[in-house]
């Protein structure tokens, strides 16, 4: 049909000649499935063929009807789109179903992967499209009193598009009543063979939970017989502001999602905005964002560490982990001059290159933090309290983990040895030696060990970034990145017209779409992008993998203890900006 | 005339000896913590920041005692009282120099575990009476925590008692002119160290107030100088028990050259900076890991050591 159609014959053959394909500009097969078909079709991927789908991956929707360029595509006013992804085959394949305006209703598929719960709910929150026979469908990111489904194209964006705000009376008892907590709305039974439960209400503001999440506790005693997480509280429309921000200007939002990763945010969505806009980055540049990448990644497992030892009740590592990420920082500041935002990635490249003596600084750290990390074994996990409190706490299987979208070093202290940097490497990893820890039983203490792995694994990764720095240029010679090569623009017109617009406007990139998933801080996080042929996004999609290990937590806290809850959150290793966006 | 005031004298001394120490801890614990945290504390207020206890007890003084509504009124009075009055009440037994007590009780050992004992009424009644679901979490795991370990706190001191062949803390310290206690009681010692940073409700024992987990725990609800007398209270606990330790097993004011006072104090200092450097160091074990501990593991090493104690005095008559 046209440039970039995937054609995969198999697939096709498994879901008939009904399902249309799509041409994308990555990879990945995509297919139109209708609506009354999809809840088959996935049941079919997931369990009847041959190395099935066995995660869903991501599931969201795009209001389509402001779209100019749908070549090919069949008509739709909203269309929802299904990610699978096989571990069998390390593919991810794309279904799409196309809903009238009229008619926002398909079938649930929460009875094939019970991790689309919390995603059709925010569907449902984001686009007011309704899965029938979805076990609660709620609002799960807006207040439940908010009316009107933000992600729709007539959704205002901002607040200065909504008229002065206003608190009368009868709507200020509304949202205060809507504030009362009824443990039916949350799924939880007040009482059990006539004995009443505790329900105790962690958060919003609480200093186990790392910011502001509430979970609600149905407690027998101090035994948690469900822990129902409520999030949203930390949302800022991080997707809505893609729509609005250009290509360019999107950058510094992405950092913020994921806070403690840093430009490791960037680097998600520019993968995906250069495969949409064909550009190649020089071996510099590649090496330069590996290098910054993964001292992001040890940031934030220092940042993890540190507050995980302190959940258990430990005190002092925090202090000494936090100096330790004081010299780090201190480096990204030399290099990018921010620190926890640096914003410092560019389409096409980075925004400078590396400043004089940046060597130096490197091999100090690497020289450093070794050393203190045998310290912290000796002091946080060699402890018996500590093994005590976290060896057999919160531990899932493999398959559990898979079920429920789990990523990263989550699934990989489970004892998967699948790490997105290797299976499907993207910058220059390919060319880089680095192990993937694993653990065995997914339990706290071994996603601790994982973690811990990890930095010592990115310092691995850094040093030979540090060594093997190629020269020549870090940004792509391409017409597209930006900010656009400056050096000839005072010699011709049209390198100075190109120049002034990729400045003023932001750079057109075409239309089509694409979804590059990288190996996040946390697990695997994907930007999946829309290109309407603009300066801006269509549609901004980001999966985080802080959102599925959040869905996860009431499954590994029953029947555990409160202080055992506190140690399954700081275990899980996320950040409340990366579950909310 | 002179013999009248002599004891109100030792109480004056006492009381302000304590008091004093008690606020000063407040700086030194934060102090000892920031340097072995890499970190530099409070060092603003005054000279090495000693300003700090003034400015933090003004602080306290001056924030507004709220009560919450919903509160049990007297209950939640009293608790903090509690906690300072006991505390305070079981210095009367402790000497700190050769005839320096308030009261030389021939049962001061067991004046002092009951006094401490009923110091975890106000954990639990100021745990009860907030109407708080943390607070009385909090209030339930003290009573817990306390239960399992009151039984072998006593009972580790018991060795000492045999040995010294006295409950009077004057005569067991008198008795260890030869050798301190902590030699032969080795094993009780370490027993009744664990117990006695239980009794004070410190990391790795703070259970109770859990502030990862339980916010403040049994005080979630506390504020201005109710909250202070918890946290004097606990810092009175603190000494209470290092100079208890000192007294029973280091041999209280014994010591060459430097007078009694002085070695009494020295030796107590150093527990009281073992107690901040557990804080520093030490995780928090789950409220029924401990429980299982005390009872499984604690209580039989005490009565092993009970039993052997006796057995080898009873050998050597």
């Amino acid at each position: 049909m046209t440039r970039g159609l995937v054609l995969d014959q198999e697939l096709q053959n498994e879901l008939g000649v009904t399902a249309a394909p799509q041409a994308v500009r990555d990879d990945i097969p995509t297919f139109w499935v209708s609506k009354s078909d999809i809840h088959e079709a996935i049941h079919l991927l997931r369990s009847s063929i041959p190395a099935p789908y066995t995660m869903m991956y991501d599931l969201t929707a795009v209001d389509e009807r402001g779209r100019t360029h749908r070549d090919g595509q069949p008509p739709s006013d909203f269309t929802v789109v299904y990610h699978l992804y096989s571990f069998e085959r390390n593919a991810y394949v794309r279904l799409k179903v196309a809903l009238n305006e009229t008619q926002l209703s398909l079938p649930t598929i929460t009875d094939i992967f019970p991790s689309a719960n919390w995603y059709e709910r925010e569907v449902w929150d984001m686009f007011g499209i309704v899965f029938d026979q979805h076990p609660h469908l709620a609002r799960i990111l807006m207040p439940r009193t908010w009316s009107g489904h933000p992600l729709r194209k007539d959704h205002p964006a901002r607040a200065t598009e909504m008229g002065p705000f206003q608190l009368p009376d009868e709507k200020q008892d509304a949202e205060q009543n809507a504030l009362q907590f009824r443990p039916e709305e949350w799924g939880m039974k007040q009482e059990h063979d006539g004995l009443d439960f505790l329900f105790l209400n962690i958060g919003p503001q609480h200093p186990g939970t790392h910011g502001v999440l509430r979970i609600a506790l149905q407690l027998d005693g101090e035994v948690i017989v469900d822990a129902v997480p409520d999030i949203g509280f930390h949302h800022r429309g991080a997707e809505k502001m893609g729509e609005r921000q250009t290509w360019h200007t999107y950058i510094p939002y992405t950092d913020r999602v994921d806070y403690l990763g840093g430009v490791m945010n960037n680097l998600a969505y520019l993968t995906a905005v250069e495969r949409l806009a064909g550009i190649t980055v020089p071996p510099r540049g590649q090496m330069i964002r590996v290098m910054m990448a993964e001292l992001f990644r040890i940031n934030s497992h220092l940042v993890w560490y540190g507050t995980f030892a302190q959940d258990l009740g430990q005190m002092s590592p925090v202090f000494y982990l936090f100096n330790d990420r004081e010299r780090a920082l201190g480096i990204v500041e030399a290099i990018c001059g921010a620190r926890m935002h640096p914003n410092w990635f560019r389409i096409g490249g980075v925004a400078q290159d590396l400043p004089k003596g940046w060597d130096r600084l490197f091999r100090d750290f690497l020289q450093y933090l070794p050393a203190r990390l045998d310290e912290y074994d000796r002091t946080v996990m060699r402890n018996y309290l500590f093994k005590k409190r976290t060896k057999g706490v919160g531990g899932c299987t493999v398959k559990e983990a898979i079920e429920w979208g789990i990523t990263g070093p989550n699934l990989r202290a489970c004892g998967l040895e699948w790490d997105f940097r290797k299976k499907q490497p993207y910058a220059c990893y390919d060319q880089l030696e680095f192990d993937i820890p694993t653990g065995s039983t997914g339990d706290c203490y071994d996603r601790a060990i994982v973690h811990i792995e990890e930095i010592r694994q990115s310092l691995r990764i850094i040093q030979q970034c540090v060594d093997n720095m190629p020269g020549g240029p870090c940004n792509a010679e391409h017409p597209l990145t930006t900010p656009p090569p400056k050096a000839r623009t005072m010699h011709d017109i049209e390198t100075l017209i190109h120049h002034f617009l990729g400045v003023s406007w932001g750079p057109v990139i075409p239309a089509g779409e694409a979804m590059v998933p990288i190996e996040g801080t946390k697990g695997n996080n994907g930007y999946y992008l829309i290109s309407d042929g603009g300066t801006g996004s269509y549609r901004t999609r980001i999966r985080t993998p802080s959102f599925a290990h959040m869905q996860m937590l009431p499954l590994l806290c029953r029947g555990l203890l409160i202080p055992d809850l506190l140690a399954i959150l700081g275990s899980l290793d996320y950040v409340l900006a990366d579950i909310d966006r | 005339m002179m013999s009248n005031l002599y004891p109100l004298l030792i109480i004056a001394v006492v009381l302000f000896v304590v008091l004093n120490l008690a606020a000063g801890l407040i700086w030194v614990e934060r102090r000892l913590l920031a340097l072995w945290q890499d970190r530099y504390g409070p060092n603003r207020v005054g000279p090495f920041g000693l300003g700090q206890i003034a400015a933090d007890s003004i602080k306290l003084f001056l924030k507004e005692d709220w009560i919450p509504p919903f509160a049990d009124n007297p209950v939640f009075v009293l608790a903090p009282a509690i906690v300072v009055a006991t505390a305070l009440i079981s210095f009367a037994v402790v000497p700190f120099a050769p005839g320096f007590v308030v009261a030389d009780l021939n049962i001061g050992v067991l004046f002092l575990l009951a006094m401490s004992s009923l110091g975890v009424y106000s954990v639990v009644l100021a745990g009860w009476s907030s109407n708080n679901k943390y607070s009385l979490l909090g209030g339930i795991r003290a009573a817990a925590q306390m239960m399992s370990y009151e039984v072998f706190m006593g009972l580790s001191l018991l060795g000492v008692v045999i040995l010294a062949g006295s409950f009077r803390f004057a005569d067991i310290v008198e008795a260890q002119r030869g050798m301190w206690f902590v030699i032969p009681q080795c094993l009780g010692f370490v027993l009744f160290l664990i117990a006695g940073v239980a009794e004070t409700r410190r990391l790795p024992f703070d259970l109770a107030e859990a502030e990862s987990e339980l916010i403040a725990g049994f005080h979630s609800e506390y504020s201005g100088m109710k909250f202070g007398m918890f946290f004097v209270g606990e810092y009175i606990g603190v000494i209470l028990i290092s100079a208890t330790i000192s007294l029973l097993f280091f041999g209280g004011w014994l010591g060459p050259v430097l007078p009694p006072a002085l070695w009494f104090a020295a030796k107590t200092m150093f527990f009281i900076c073992l107690f901040i450097l557990f804080r520093a160091a030490l995780p928090r074990p789950r409220f029924d890991q401990l429980m299982s501990w005390g009872w499984k593991v604690m209580l039989p090493l005490t009565l092993v050591n009970l039993l052997v104690t006796g057995a080898v005095v009873l050998a050597r008559r």
